[in-house]
């Protein structure tokens, strides 16, 4: 895979933040789910998250875009000091289509995307839009397919290209390779890796694939709850937090 | 007699003209609800408002109310919000969540009708409705409930289908999916509580699911699901109105059947589509 592995700071990034996460915590009802999370993110940087089902990664996501009360503190900064909040494009778990849904590509982006009715005849000019946001992803053919009858990695550069439009700061992928099969993975993660060179944008994805990690991620954040490790790909998965959190060491005798 | 004076002949009738135009009105506002009843998996849902209306209407009638269809419009819109907020609030499963308030409503109607030892025989015609007994004035306010669905259609069909798809992915691209449901759940409660007089209790949930049913059979997108559900309801709404004329048979049911008809022919022509 032709992906090269840019620093902590991208090219003309100057090392700025894009996001800073400091202290954070969540709970639902006495459930405490995240404590004391605190991670940063530069612009340009793929950091992959990674932990057990359970370790809160899509509550932090969801923290992350404004739909979860926190403790700590979320702060965004964009170029020039600017500290409004960015845009972020999110790209959710694969939603379960029923295969009989009626619900095509173009119906689903553009009701995402445009106030105009999609029980309407569609106009021209938005079917033009849909079809230029979708070859964004080289998805232009999947126009009129129903969003059901699409492959994993499919469904996958959909969500993709609607998180794109517009252009986000930061991209957020909830395991974009779960239920995505090997060739989809590999056009996938080529995909990111030419959307963070072109559009120059932070992006922080989930995901259990480990073996791939080392290819496209700069950061790995292990997360149980708290963040237990953070660092390069290699640190992360020889650390030991790793190997317990995974009880990757079971039946080495360590209880002998 | 030929077909077309057999067509025309029921409509010599005053209450006839009055039934058909109560179909015209009813039968899309049906088919157009009936695409999101099933695209957000709501048809159980529908099915309890019902419950909730009859219970409605036996406290209004309790109360000593000339018309408890009102009292049953505010109950089914309270039903519904209170629905909306326990299930977004909840862990529990929908039709869990759904069972627990569709019987406690039930309950409760039959409790009210009955206290102090009321008969229940005269909420009987609200069990099979009869459609040839609607006034001219019913018939105006079901055309502005028409009205103001197909406006809330054109405004917010959208965020509502996004809600109902990915309510996660909608929330992130500022849809209010608490409101988008809230709004749609009260819409649902009152179009069953004021047509429920009419269709009758026992199958006016069926009109808010065969349509869009079948349409999912046979449809690819929103625009053809849209208009394969909102014309087999206006067609199986015609359709059954003559039927129930000819055999004498209650309205309501005979549109129902049509459209289970139409249901079954759909399913057996739908492309196997993979």
């Amino acid at each position: 895979m032709s992906v090269h592995r840019h620093g902590t700071t991208g090219p003309g990034c100057a090392g700025t933040c894009c996001l800073r996460v400091d202290g954070l915590g969540v709970n639902f009802g006495h459930e405490e789910v995240l404590r004391n999370v605190s991670f940063h993110l530069h612009c340009g940087e793929i950091v992959a998250l990674i932990g057990p089902n359970g370790a809160g990664k899509s509550s932090l996501f969801r923290t992350i875009l404004g739909q979860i009360p926190h403790t700590g503190t979320i702060e965004f900064q964009r170029a020039g000091g600017d500290k409004t909040r960015p845009l972020i494009g999110y790209v959710p778990q694969s939603p379960v289509f029923d295969r009989g849904d009626p619900v095509s590509v173009f119906d689903f982006f553009s009701a995402a995307i445009s106030p105009y009715p999609v029980f309407l005849p569609s106009p021209r000019r938005l079917r033009a839009r849909v079809a230029e946001c979708l070859s964004r992803v080289h998805g232009e053919g999947l126009l009129d397919r129903r969003m059901g009858a699409l492959s994993g990695g499919e469904l996958q550069r959909v969500l993709l290209a609607l998180a794109l439009e517009p252009l986000p700061h930061i991209l957020v992928l909830d395991e974009p390779l779960s239920g995505v099969d090997i060739d989809g993975e590999k056009q996938l993660l080529d995909m990111l890796d030419e959307i963070r060179t072109s559009y120059d944008l932070s992006i922080l994805l989930s995901t259990h694939d480990f073996a791939t990690l080392g290819q496209f991620a700069d950061k790995v954040i292990l997360l149980k709850n708290e963040v237990l490790k953070v660092g390069t790909p290699e640190e992360v998965l020889s650390s030991r937090e790793f190997q317990d959190v995974f009880h990757l060491n079971l039946g080495k005798g360590e209880r002998g | 007699m030929d077909f077309f004076a057999a067509l025309l002949q029921p409509f010599q009738w005053g209450f006839m003209r009055s039934a058909l135009l109560a179909v015209l009105v009813i039968s899309p506002l049906f088919g157009l609800l009936s695409t999101m009843v099933v695209t957000s998996r709501m048809s159980f849902f529908s099915d309890a408002l019902g419950h909730s209306a009859f219970t409605g209407i036996a406290i209004g009638t309790l109360c000593g109310l000339a018309d408890p269809l009102w009292m049953a419009v505010l109950l089914a819109a309270a039903f519904a919000l209170l629905f909306t907020y326990v299930r977004r609030r909840s862990n529990m499963a929908s039709d869990t969540v759904i069972g627990v308030f569709s019987s406690t409503a039930v309950a409760l109607g039959i409790f009210i009708a009955t206290f102090g030892g009321g008969s229940f025989t005269q909420y009987n015609s609200l069990l099979i409705g009869d459609i040839l007994s609607v006034e001219p004035a019913k018939i105006a306010l079901l055309a502005v409930i028409l009205l103001v669905v197909v406006v809330l259609w054109l405004a917010s069909f959208n965020h509502l289908m996004l809600a109902a798809i990915h309510p996660a992915l909608a929330d992130s691209r500022g849809v209010k999916v608490f409101w988008q449901e809230a709004v749609f759940s009260v819409a649902i409660a009152v179009v069953v509580t004021v047509s429920m007089t009419w269709v009758g209790l026992l199958v006016i949930n069926s009109l808010l699911v065969l349509p869009a049913a079948a349409g999912r059979n046979v449809a690819r997108n929103m625009r053809q699901y849209h208009l394969s559900s909102v014309l087999a309801a206006l067609i199986a709404g015609l359709a059954g109105l003559m039927i129930s004329y000819y055999i004498g048979s209650s309205a309501g049911a005979s549109i129902t059947l049509c459209l289970a008809v139409w249901f079954a022919i759909t399913f057996l022509l739908r492309r196997r589509r993979l």
